[in-house]
């Protein structure tokens, strides 16, 4: 008996660690963003207070004009992305392509080469074509570095959607076109939706690119939460922070509700 | 046929085409940027400058990353190991709740919850200090090599974690169960049946964290001071602080040239592996 005890008063005790080790660095970070005044050697703010959201959420501050450039950008970013992506998706799930591996995984190299050295040469060709440190520079370099996951989910989305019934479209008449946008594009839209917000979230996050595309004059979020941390302004990166966890942490939630298995299980084929 | 394979090709071109001009195009861009000899033609001179310049930290990037990566693949297996092994219900759930919780975190906010966490100051030494297991005095700031280490392994365990309960789920029940009823222990059973079956996925998740942590900006120049420091920070200082395109682009070249070695490596495992399974 006082074994099975020791045993679960042992097993309690490794979940608290292991919960301490992944809630704590978050933790840290909600205190910050209430901390008024916080220094050594106090183990708790010394005084707490909404001073510094009430900046942030400022209409005219600094991070409500970072928070409407990155929403726009990821939404823009969304929009090349799937405008490339559907046609790309559709091709690469139906028709018959030569070397179709090979443009799979075309899509996947940004994402697997170290890319800092990628996007110092990306400045560089911007800055020759009047496109550095523009809003439409920095959504190219986001579609770039997403395109994995619109076209690899896109295509995934299609190739779940039944043949059979597309085929029945059209011998009931439908033409090719009018399948398409009345039955397969329907069909599909849950997969597609997924990987919009997987793209939005990629742009959203982004943090590298916009570094060197982007600046002096784009700020995004993390850019902002890149300054406010270094200059030591712990309140405005945190508060910046945790905006930042709303959209991914939601996402983590309800990622299974779009992604369906029967797509899941074609990603990356 | 060949209209449809046309119309195929017509439908992936424009993806294509901003993949060449943004991926392709910057990566020739930076190599022939390295190989330019300063004197003119090509040479070596930019390496031999990069290595003169920043051998130390080529070395320190290389520690911290395969350090992070073998850690990653520890704690992966351990989280996905209990995960598929565990038989006290509660525990499982309770980590299979806990654990994923980084996976969508973004490395710059996991890089601001660490630069507070870790430091001397920081969550982790007060907790450690309030429950008497340390001195006031004897607390350190994380913030250098290791600080590095925790965030990318919080960071890239549950990834790989993820991928390897995937796969284990996906094992056939029987051979585990039945290795158990030989009385082989839990740890034994892991170590010796289940892993050599996931190991694929391992490897797969492994080199791709590899690569990500080799790619991450914002942890090193957030998380650590500035020297010794990562190689994406020595490229970003070398381009603002100098706009030395050729000796930033060579360092750029020994990234790629890191990543091309496990690349190199997985396949190679991967070939054998293979052969294995046709012999």
């Amino acid at each position: 008996m006082t074994r099975v005890l020791a045993g679960t008063t042992g097993k309690a005790a490794l979940l608290a660690l292991f919960a301490f080790a992944i809630i704590g660095p978050l933790a840290n970070l909600v205190l910050w963003s209430f901390a008024e005044r916080w220094y050594f050697p106090f183990k708790l703010p010394v005084s707490w207070g909404l001073r510094y959201w009430e900046v942030v959420f400022r209409p005219t501050g600094v991070a409500m004009q970072s928070l409407v450039t990155s929403i726009s950008i990821a939404l823009l970013t969304v929009v090349v992305a799937l405008a490339l992506s559907i046609p790309a998706g559709y091709a690469l799930a139906r028709l018959r392509l030569p070397w179709r591996g090979a443009i799979m995984i075309a899509f996947l190299l940004p994402q697997a080469f170290p890319s800092v050295a990628i996007y110092v040469n990306v400045a560089r060709i911007f800055y020759g074509l009047g496109l550095a440190g523009t809003i439409g520079g920095v959504v190219l370099v986001h579609a770039v570095h997403a395109l994995v996951y619109s076209v690899w989910i896109t295509s995934a989305a299609f190739a779940a959607v039944d043949r059979e019934l597309e085929l029945a479209a059209r011998n009931l008449g439908a033409s090719v076109l009018r399948t398409l946008f009345t039955v397969t594009l329907p069909l599909a839209a849950p997969g597609i939706l997924a990987s919009a917000i997987f793209v939005f979230l990629e742009s959203l996050d982004e943090f590298t690119g916009t570094f060197f595309v982007g600046v002096p004059t784009v700020s995004t979020l993390p850019l902002l939460l890149y300054s406010a941390g270094m200059g030591g302004n712990y309140q405005i990166a945190s508060i910046t922070a945790l905006i930042l966890l709303v959209p991914s942490i939601l996402f983590m939630l309800f990622v299974e509700r779009f992604l369906r298995a029967d797509v899941l299980s074609r990603i990356g084929r | 046929m060949s209209e449809s394979r046309t119309a195929g090709l017509l439908l992936v071109a424009p993806a294509l085409l901003l993949v060449s001009a943004l991926f392709a195009y910057p990566l020739v861009f930076s190599v022939a940027s390295a190989v330019s000899d300063p004197a003119g033609g090509v040479g070596l001179a930019n390496f031999a400058k990069a290595f003169q310049l920043y051998s130390g930290d080529i070395l320190y990037t290389v520690f911290i990353v395969a350090i992070s990566t073998a850690l990653t693949g520890l704690v992966s297996i351990a989280i996905a190991g209990y995960l598929t092994m565990g038989e006290t219900p509660w525990l499982v759930s309770g980590l299979a709740w806990l654990y994923r919780w980084p996976l969508f975190i973004p490395f710059i906010v996991a890089a601001q919850c660490m630069r507070t966490f870790l430091a001397k100051n920081g969550m982790l030494n007060n907790t450690l200090v309030m429950s008497g297991l340390f001195d006031p005095d004897q607390t350190v700031s994380l913030l250098d090599w290791r600080g590095i280490i925790v965030t990318f392994v919080w960071k890239q365990a549950p990834f790989v974690a993820l991928l390897l309960a995937g796969g284990m789920a996906a094992l056939d029940r029987a051979t585990i169960e039945a290795a158990r009823n030989l009385g082989a222990s839990r740890l034994r059973c892991l170590i010796e049946i289940v892993l050599p079956l996931v190991a694929p996925t391992l490897m797969v998740g492994l080199i791709l964290s590899f690569v990500i942590m080799l790619s991450v900006l914002s942890v090193p120049l957030m998380v650590a001071g500035s020297q010794p420091t990562m190689l994406t920070v020595d490229i970003s200082f070398r381009i603002n602080a100098y706009g030395d395109y050729p000796v930033a682009n060579a360092l750029g070249v020994i990234s790629y040239l890191m990543t091309a070695i496990t690349a190199w490596i997985y396949l190679r495992y991967a070939l054998r592996e293979r052969q294995e399974k046709a012999a």
